[in-house]
């Protein structure tokens, strides 16, 4: 009894490996696939677990839960830092052969990674069959089409250009909310007075929150071409500009909190300026919907407006759904991103998350005061990609600069953080 | 020869299951974790050559890493000289007949049974690196303030935010947590020793400190043995503590090997994140080796 008992549980352990061994994905095109037969469930994987991303998530399921009645809506939510603990999950599920239905990923060069892997479906018919060529903004569509295909489709849009300004530290420290500083020496001049009244000035948390920051700056002071210039080889790292917008860096982390790299993600630095702890805040327009949350006005209780010496650019990152290759049930997939690309789920989700649709047919009459700006703005105003938010670079080279930047807060060596930038450019620039 | 299978076969398949579980998960994986480390595969794309052993020369000449080294460096020696001078002041004053031992190890080796996950957290917020004299010093929590009411403000620092020594705030909670253990296994050592041995060094005529220099010590360095390779190689491994510490994964004050292979990972850099792995493999190796040497010839002897 007892050798039957061991040589089952050998066998037992044999049939597991090849179990696990013997899961390949069968490729059929999943073109033909008409997304109104679907049925079963819908996995999708996002970074959306808790505060307004959260609330967006659910009001899209609902606008999928009306459109698509005879499919249920899978959330593989994983929760955590802009993102980067549910990417880890989901690189390992991908590698595994083990792909969600769809999964979220920023608009741009971060999805190249997955495209070079071979590891989402083109899109192309499928923007054919949805119409979604006409109703998306030309620029976003030109910054989503990789060798003439597209891959995803965008849920909305945020801009990463964006002070956020608590208004009755400015008036104390005798600045005017309604009118900003237009370039950076002024923005300083005016942190030198909100320091005197022993405010912290700008407030930052931990590294890509530096990161965002150091962009804005590269943004503001070298301008729309100079800065995309750094993205494929135009402008030169090692020049005499960078030098100067490091330095305006360097200048700028001066007046910030320096507890930043204990603050867990950017909503506590938001906080500082919501409570009146801190003057400014640079952070993406998802920034908008904690305010709102938080039952603050603007006007009265905060300010917003481009970061100084930017106005007339948009610095863009979108999040956008992908259909990976061998996912479970394909069909479903492409009902999930018919309800993402049309203009009643845009227009539920955008609402909520303080985003903008990508969607220009999406009604929008509802939405918040900063909302309609930034959709004003993203109309007429320059587009550049985010690096922060993986729109400019791919995620290797935003990580290897990311580790730059975060030492260049404890030793401050501008030379030091100009070479490697260019060092981390010239490995990775094609 | 039936007769043979049958007096060994049962036992054989009672550890197969355990012997395919382990060489799969643990050295399979070991030999494919290296396989990895030689190509490469520094984005999501599959790779496409094996480049033999140009990751590892070229990460021990990244400057990144090497800072990561040095912080591993720091790390390791004060959470040892901690633990190891703690745990033995305890365990040297509990072994002193006094009241209360029982409860005194039980405060002492409390610490030990929570997850640095879990004190990690709270470790964050004691260790904020806001001092008092700073803008918005009104906000300061933790340790800064605790030394700012007692009147000891001078002592305030950035603790784990500095560029050079930060890893050393780490090895505080990481000390906190373990010295518990180590004055337990010293502890042991010390009632190991009989009594017997003590009384007959006093009527020779021993003092004190010379009863602990030539009777106690040497029978306690197989202990110091011990607790040096179990805490040295939990040090070369620390990754959860700090990532509960420090929100940002890419933090470069307090970047050791360990999270630096992370970073790689998400980065999509599977060539070097492997590569980081295999170092870390043999430099654990390197502590425990040597120890699993002298294990086998003390058991011999």
């Amino acid at each position: 009894m007892r050798r039957r008992l061991s040589l089952l549980a050998g066998v037992a352990v044999l049939g597991l490996s090849l179990a696990a061994c013997g899961g390949g994905s069968d490729n059929s095109t999943s073109d033909n696939i008409n997304p109104k037969d679907a049925t079963g469930k819908v996995g999708v994987f996002t970074w959306w677990a808790d505060g307004s991303e959260k609330a967006g998530l659910d009001a899209l399921v609902k606008v999928f839960g009306a459109d698509y009645p005879k499919l249920a809506f899978d959330n593989l939510a994983v929760a955590g830092g802009a993102g980067s603990q549910a990417k880890s999950v989901l690189a390992a599920q991908l590698k595994a052969g083990n792909p969600p239905d769809s999964f979220q990923a920023h608009a741009g060069a971060e999805l190249q990674d997955y495209i070079d892997a071979d590891q989402i479906e083109d899109l192309t018919g499928f923007y054919k069959d949805n119409d979604l060529t006409s109703q998306f903004p030309k620029d976003l569509i030109d910054r989503l089409t990789v060798d003439g295909k597209i891959y995803s489709v965008p849920s909305n849009i945020h801009r990463a250009n964006v002070v956020w300004a608590n208004v009755d530290v400015l008036k104390k420290a005798g600045l005017d909310p309604a009118k900003p500083a237009t370039d950076l020496a002024g923005w300083f001049a005016d942190m030198d007075k909100i320091k005197a009244t022993g405010k912290t000035p700008l407030a930052v948390a931990g590294s890509w929150t530096q990161v965002q920051l150091f962009e804005n700056i590269l943004l503001s002071s070298l301008g729309v071409d100079g800065y995309n210039g750094l993205w494929d080889g135009k402008t030169d790292w090692k020049g005499a500009d960078v030098k100067t917008a490091i330095q305006a860096y360097e200048k700028a982390l001066s007046y910030t909190n320096t507890d930043r790299d204990s603050l867990s993600d950017w909503a506590p630095a938001t906080q500082l300026v919501e409570d009146g702890a801190a003057a400014y805040n640079v952070m993406g327009d998802w920034a908008e919907a904690k305010f709102e949350q938080d039952g603050k006005k603007p006007g009265t209780d905060y300010a917003y407006f481009a970061t100084p010496g930017t106005a007339g650019t948009f610095d863009f990152l979108a999040d956008s759904f992908t259909l990976p290759k061998g996912a479970p049930n394909p069909a479903g997939a492409k009902a999930w991103l018919a309800t993402i690309g049309s203009a009643s789920g845009q227009a539920a989700f955008n609402k909520v998350k303080g985003s903008i649709p990508a969607n220009t047919t999406a009604k929008t009459d509802d939405f918040s005061e900063y909302q309609k700006s930034a959709i004003k703005d993203f109309s007429q105003d320059k587009i550049v990609s985010s690096l922060a938010h993986g729109a400019a670079v791919p995620v290797a080279w935003l990580n290897d600069l990311s580790t730059a930047v975060s030492k260049f807060g404890g030793d401050k060596n501008v030379d030091g953080l100009q070479s490697s930038a260019a060092d981390i450019a010239a490995k990775f620039a094609k | 020869m039936l007769k043979r299978a049958k007096t060994w076969g049962p036992g054989v398949l009672l550890l197969a299951p355990t012997i395919i579980l382990v060489g799969v998960f643990v050295y399979w994986l070991i030999i494919e974790n290296f396989r990895v480390s030689l190509t490469n595969q520094h984005t999501a794309k599959p790779s496409s050559k094996y480049v033999g052993f140009e990751n590892y020369s070229n990460l021990l000449a990244d400057p990144n890493f090497q800072h990561s080294l040095m912080n591993l460096l720091i790390l390791t020696v004060v959470f040892l000289g901690g633990t190891l001078i703690f745990g033995f002041l305890w365990a040297w004053i509990l072994e002193q007949p006094a009241k209360g031992e029982g409860f005194f190890r039980s405060v002492y080796l409390f610490p030990m049974s929570i997850s640095f996950i879990a004190s990690g957290v709270v470790w964050r917020w004691l260790l904020s690196s806001l001092q008092t004299s700073q803008p918005g010093g009104e906000r300061t929590t933790g340790l800064n303030r605790l030394l700012d009411s007692v009147g000891l403000g001078a002592l305030q620092n950035d603790w784990w935010s500095n560029p050079n020594w930060g890893i050393a705030a780490i090895a505080v909670p990481a000390i906190w947590q373990l010295s518990g253990y180590v004055m337990a296994l010293f502890l042991a050592g010390f009632r190991g020793i009989p009594d017997e041995l003590r009384e007959a060094a006093r009527i020779d005529g021993c003092s004190e400190w010379k009863l602990y220099r030539h009777v106690i010590f040497p029978q306690l360095s197989p202990v110091m043995l011990s607790a040096v390779i179990i805490i040295g190689h939990m040090s070369l491994k620390l990754f959860d503590l700090i990532r509960a510490i420090v929100p940002d994964a890419n933090t470069y004050d307090v970047q050791v090997p360990a999270t630096l292979m992370w970073v790689k990972y998400i980065g999509s850099d599977y060539a070097d994140a492997a590569a980081i792995g295999s170092i870390l493999l043999v430099l654990v190796a390197l502590v425990v080796i040597p120890y699993l040497i002298h294990t086998s010839r003390a058991e011999k002897r």
